[in-house]
């Protein structure tokens, strides 16, 4: 499999376009890095992907439990291979979708990939959603492997936690870097617009943190089998759904199955997941009951059972969204949507509620919690709340947006929950054993990695929802037309266009702007945004042909712990656009009197002339994008400028939350030293 | 009784789902819509037929098979793929003389996954 990746790259770092995918994807101009990208932008490079990954994993799972469970792993193996073969038969058999089908004709150029993905997050993006969702083949293999030896008991789950947590921090990181691409390519300023494809990817993330939750109260409790593992059934299922979902455009475009050949296999493959595990569930059901009850609604037990309440109510609300016009298609015969304020209303309180919880949850014992213990764990974070929430609202408009104060209340609650507990943890460990408080912090820490990784994972969370929450609620968003020197404020910002750019390299013209921002009256930054166009690879070479092909964004982005200040330009080409016009009837009157009689009496000189040519049209094409700066012109640019409070934590809050897990997942020296026994 | 909680909550996401969404149509599916009404307009745009305006864009969208079209007036963040002859989806109501007003930053024009068209077979 890796051999085969391997060839794939090598392929398309050597412009081998007798290659489909290379043919497709790529083009001797497509710079080096995103040629070894651009493997995975198509259907066949990314079925290769994932399994070539599959088979890493496998490896690795088989690696790390080759001393456990031994009548367990030959089932789980059985499982992975039989993925691992699903992938490669479709390759092979599924219908041009072999990565190494080859072209009838090897065309002298590709067609370039796409420009819109020539950015450093989607080099990454799509790699850590496919390890993301392969890694979770690992539990659910595991899962099945238990069910048929009727095995049972926690173990499946505990040998395979670690691929659990790894599974989700790929897909976290996969996510996060989606947003942020969206956020500073798509030139329309926002990080979430659940999109078909965005939901695809949140929804096993949704329930793989449920289930990272439930197997420990499995664990310590011997409850919830029956719930756990119908989780990491969905959480896999719905891995499988994602990778289909952004292959085969059923959401994307009405033409059902149409566009990819590979749809009803995946229906099919997804089908069979579903009913098989669903057929081994009830037939172990016995065997899967509780070996106890649940004690007390104030245990740590219950609120994990809110928490995965919660995480799958939002899960069935993103599902149920996604899926609404293939639903009201089935019911009602007519194609119906819901657009995101529909799933901003029902996720929303959701999430406010989650963020309570990540509070709530470690400061509950296990079993049962006392009414002395309540008020010892609940005293201090209920008091900083209560002053967090009268700061914001006598010193800030945050009560503006219920929603938004809610979640910063909580947010303070939750911090200071997590503080308390760890501030006690080290102080117990410094009673003990000396030592400064920052030593024990770190040596109780290391020492409990798992529950001091979920503590850092949960304060990430809600510095991401905090993030969320404030620029959701409190952004400026403006649409300016300005002329060269002309001024506009925004929110305290004055921004002004000092002046217009043009320029032109091997792919594209790029105009843009000089913008100056000021804030407050002091220079805060001087930004040049930018938008590109792309040359259409696809016709005869023109001048026009630049507004033909794709246009991507370049934004400018001044972004601050607490504001952002984001601007996209959308440039008056119009004038260019004419005087291309222009230009190239003439160059095309000149190829037809002259060139071509001229390569006709001497084809030897047909290369020559074209390299002549496109440097003769070239040229033209600078002289002409000299329009747009000339000061005669003054053309007007429309501005979209965001003004968004807190951005950042967003970023901050997901690196914190991947640190964390990072931190749980990592294997401890008690661990390293029990394996060497 | 947790079921029943279930139950309830299911139907009514069903039903607040049925009542905030809103029609997919093509243009050719537009003829007997309701003035006022929310739709979601489905289909291409029409080669040329792009014009700016003050704040964003006027154009015409017709079926994807190339049949009826509608003008469309359209206010907000246009998107960087929006093209002649590209699928786009709207939000938006069908005004009293037949164009449809586009809401403000609804345009999503389609194919943000599937980027590439094959060109070589």
């Amino acid at each position: 499999m890796l051999i085969c990746v391997v060839a794939i790259e090598y392929a398309f770092l050597t412009d081998d376009f007798s290659l489909s995918v290379v043919a497709n994807h790529s083009s001797i101009e497509t710079p080096n890095f995103y040629k070894f990208t651009a493997t995975w932008s198509s259907q066949e490079g990314s079925l290769l992907l994932w399994a070539a990954l599959l088979s890493v994993v496998a490896s690795a799972s088989l690696r790390f439990t080759r001393h456990k469970m031994r009548d367990v792993v030959p089932w789980a193996t059985a499982v992975m291979m039989g993925l691992a073969v699903f992938f490669t038969g479709l390759m092979i058999f599924g219908g041009g979708v072999n990565p190494f089908a080859l072209v009838a004709e090897v065309p002298a150029d590709g067609a370039g990939l796409n420009p819109l993905l020539q950015h450093p997050s989607m080099i990454i993006h799509p790699p850590m959603l496919y390890t993301g969702y392969v890694s979770l083949t690992v539990p659910f293999a595991f899962a099945i492997g238990a069910l048929i030896t009727r095995r049972v008991d926690a173990a499946w789950a505990k040998s395979t936690r670690g691929f659990a947590l790894i599974a989700w921090i790929f897909l976290s990181i996969g996510i996060i870097l989606g947003s942020r691409w969206s956020y500073t390519e798509l030139g329309w300023g926002g990080y979430w617009a659940w999109d078909p494809v965005e939901n695809a990817s949140v929804m096993p993330w949704l329930i793989l943190t449920a289930y990272i939750h439930s197997i420990m109260v499995q664990e310590k409790r011997g409850m919830l089998k029956v719930w756990n593992v119908s989780l990491i059934v969905t959480s896999f299922s719905l891995a499988l759904l994602g990778t289909f979902l952004v292959r085969s455009g059923v959401l994307q475009s009405i033409h059902a199955f149409g566009d990819s050949t590979v749809g009803p296999y995946f229906l099919a493959l997804i089908a069979i997941v579903i009913v098989g595990s669903a057929w081994l569930i009830i037939s172990r059901l016995p065997l899967l009951r509780s070996e106890k009850r649940i004690d007390s609604l104030a245990s740590r037990e219950s609120i994990f059972l809110v928490n995965n309440l919660l995480l799958v109510a939002l899960c069935v609300v993103v599902f149920w969204g996604t899926f609404f016009p293939l639903i009201s298609e089935l019911i009602t015969g007519t194609r119906s949507t819901l657009a995101a304020p529909w799933f901003d209303r029902y996720t929303t309180p959701l999430a406010v509620m989650l963020v309570l919880f990540t509070g709530v949850g470690p400061l509950l014992a296990w079993r049962r919690l006392s009414w002395e213990g309540a008020k010892r764990v609940f005293a201090l974070p209920l008091a900083v709340a209560a002053v967090a929430l009268a700061v914001l609202l006598v010193f800030t408009d945050a009560s503006d947006s219920f929603w938004a104060l809610a979640v910063f209340t909580l947010a303070s609650f939750t911090v200071a929950a997590l503080a308390q507990d760890t501030w006690r943890g080290a102080a117990a460990r410094r009673a003990s054993a000396g030592g400064s408080i920052a030593g024990s912090i770190a040596a109780v820490a290391v020492r409990n990695r798992r529950r001091y990784g979920g503590y850092i994972v949960h304060l990430g969370l809600v510095v991401l929802l905090v993030g969320v929450a404030a620029s959701s609620s409190f952004e400026t968003k403006v649409d300016a037309k300005l002329k060269p020197a002309e001024t506009t404020t925004v929110n305290g910002y004055d921004v002004t266009y000092v002046e217009p750019t043009v320029a032109r390299d091997d792919q594209a013209l790029i105009f843009g702007a000089v913008l100056q921002v000021d804030h407050d009256g002091q220079r805060l930054e001087t930004l040049y945004p930018t938008r590109r166009y792309h040359l259409n690879t696809g016709t005869t070479r023109s001048i026009r042909g630049y507004f033909e092909g794709e246009a991507t964004s370049e934004v400018g982005l001044k972004a601050g712990l607490f504001s952002d200040f984001w601007v996209a330009l959308e440039p008056d080409t119009g004038l260019v656009q004419k005087r291309a016009r222009v230009a190239d009837q003439r160059f095309a009157a000149y190829m037809r009197q002259k060139v071509l009689p001229a390569i006709q009496r001497d084809p030897s000189q047909a290369g020559a002339l074209t390299k002549q040519l496109i440097k003769v049209q070239d040229l033209a094409t600078d002289e002409i994008i000299q329009e747009y700066v000339d000061p005669v012109n003054a053309t007007p640019v429309t501005f979209r400028i965001i003004v968004s409070p807190m951005v950042t934590w967003i970023w901050i809050g997901a690196l914190i939350a991947i640190l964390g897990a990072a931190f749980a997942v990592w294997p401890s020296g008690g661990s390293r030293r029990k394996k060497v026994s | 009784m947790a079921l029943g909680v279930a139950l309830a909550l299911a139907t009514g996401l069903v039903y607040v789902s049925f009542n905030a969404s809103s029609e997919a149509r093509e243009p050719s599916e537009l003829q007997d819509a309701i003035p006022g009404k929310s739709y979601e307009l489905t289909g291409k745009v029409v080669h040329g037929s792009i014009e700016r305006t003050e704040n964003g864009v006027d154009f015409k969208v017709s079926d994807r098979d190339g049949g009826g079209s509608i003008p469309v007036s359209y206010e907000g963040v246009i998107p960087d793929p929006f093209r002649d002859g590209r699928e786009i989806v709207l939000q938006g109501s069908v005004s009293e003389t037949g164009g449809f007003m586009g809401d403000t930053d609804t345009l999503v024009t389609k194919c943000p996954s599937k980027f590439s068209e094959k060109k070589y077979q």
